[in-house]
């Protein structure tokens, strides 16, 4: 009986411990992996490839009532980054390219999230932050569209960047008629129930 | 002895150049290690190339079907008149087959065709890893065969032009 009843008030304890540290943590969204994609399109000769990163830890942290209080970080895995050619992603990891050796994670941090203007409540925001990639920091900003499905949250945005601020393409790769500067990162989160 | 129509003449030859370079580029590029401007270059001139080839295809085939070819002499003995249609019927075969195996194959791979990287061409499936391999290879056999058919078809040209002296060839002189 004795063991039966620690047994059982061990398992409460934990339960509120457990309650207690997601109750200060301010209740993060949990992401479902297998349905958020994170994803680049660029322009080879103007053929558009989109290519993905299969790896990635999304932090999100967004009660709609209050986006001023948002949180949101994404950390790419640079070397999970897949062009569909097991040839051409180890070269996209070169020193020219990615430096996948040396800067194996790009990073988004969120800086401010707030309401786009006109656009329905709760739908559209607008979002600035610094993006990190090869070891570079760039103030972005973009729309993020959020949707809630049931009891799911979808996230969608799309950021425009230039590859050359971030050196990705060294040497003979700098011409961009051959890769276009501008590369486009899409992303689509969900979360789980 | 009768002659191919011109416009019969200029889509042979013409379509004759273009594979001839799709297929030099295509051997060169696949054999370019890694990652280089020259590589991505030649894929791209060599999709065009193969679209090119399509269309001028579409275009012989219909002219083909409403001007038939020249008949053959009459002292040609039977079994080469058919051998000769059918070398020729697998060659109109195969230059349908293997730009469309071709576009078929970039697109499984994720890499639509731009055409002259001015004009967008209908992507019709979506990225397919598994079937990738499976075109590639499709693609490759397809021409080894061209490349088989074109040799028979050469000499063939040059039994006519210089053993049996017929004039066979001639019918297709520009």
């Amino acid at each position: 009986m004795t063991s039966r009843f620690t047994f059982t008030s061990l398992i409460l304890g934990s339960l509120a411990a457990l309650t207690m540290t997601s109750a200060a943590m301010a209740a993060p969204l949990k992401v479902d992996a297998n349905k958020s994609t994170v994803t680049a399109v660029f322009k080879q000769l103007n053929v558009p490839v989109e290519a993905k990163f299969k790896k990635f830890v999304v932090q999100i942290d967004f009660d709609s009532t209050k986006p001023d209080h948002a949180k949101a970080s994404v950390e790419i895995d640079i070397p999970s980054f897949d062009l569909g050619d097991p040839e051409y992603n180890a070269e996209v990891l070169k020193k020219e390219w990615f430096n996948g050796s040396q800067f194996p994670k790009a990073t988004f941090v969120a800086g401010t999230i707030k309401p786009s203007a006109g656009a329905p409540a709760g739908s559209k925001y607008d979002v600035t932050g610094k993006l990190t990639i090869k070891g570079k920091t760039t103030d972005v900003q973009f729309p993020l569209l959020v949707k809630k499905e049931g009891n799911v949250q979808i996230f969608d945005g799309t950021l425009p960047i230039k590859r050359l601020s971030f050196n990705i393409g060294e040497g003979e790769w700098k011409d961009t008629s051959m890769v276009a500067d501008e590369v486009v990162i899409k992303f689509h989160v969900v979360t789980t129930p | 002895m009768k002659r191919y129509t011109l416009p019969a003449i200029f889509l042979h030859w013409i379509i004759a150049l273009l594979i001839i370079s799709a297929f030099i580029i295509g051997l060169t590029m696949v054999d370019i290690p890694g990652l280089t401007p020259t590589k991505l270059k030649y894929f791209s001139w060599h999709k065009w190339l193969g679209v090119t080839v399509l269309g001028f295809a579409c275009l012989r085939l219909l002219w083909r079907l409403s001007h038939p070819a020249p008949a053959y002499p009459a002292y040609m003995p039977r079994w080469q008149q058919s051998a000769a249609h059918g070398l020729h019927g697998l060659l109109y075969l195969l230059i349908f087959a293997i730009p469309i195996s071709g576009y078929f194959y970039t697109l499984s791979a994720g890499v639509p065709v731009v055409y002259l990287g001015l004009f967008p061409m209908p992507v019709f499936m979506a990225p397919n890893p598994e079937l990738k391999p499976l075109l590639k290879l499709v693609h490759y056999w397809l021409n080894m065969t061209l490349l088989a058919a074109f040799c028979l078809h050469v000499l063939a040209a040059l039994k006519h032009q210089f053993i049996d002296r017929d004039g066979v060839f001639k019918r297709i002189l520009p």
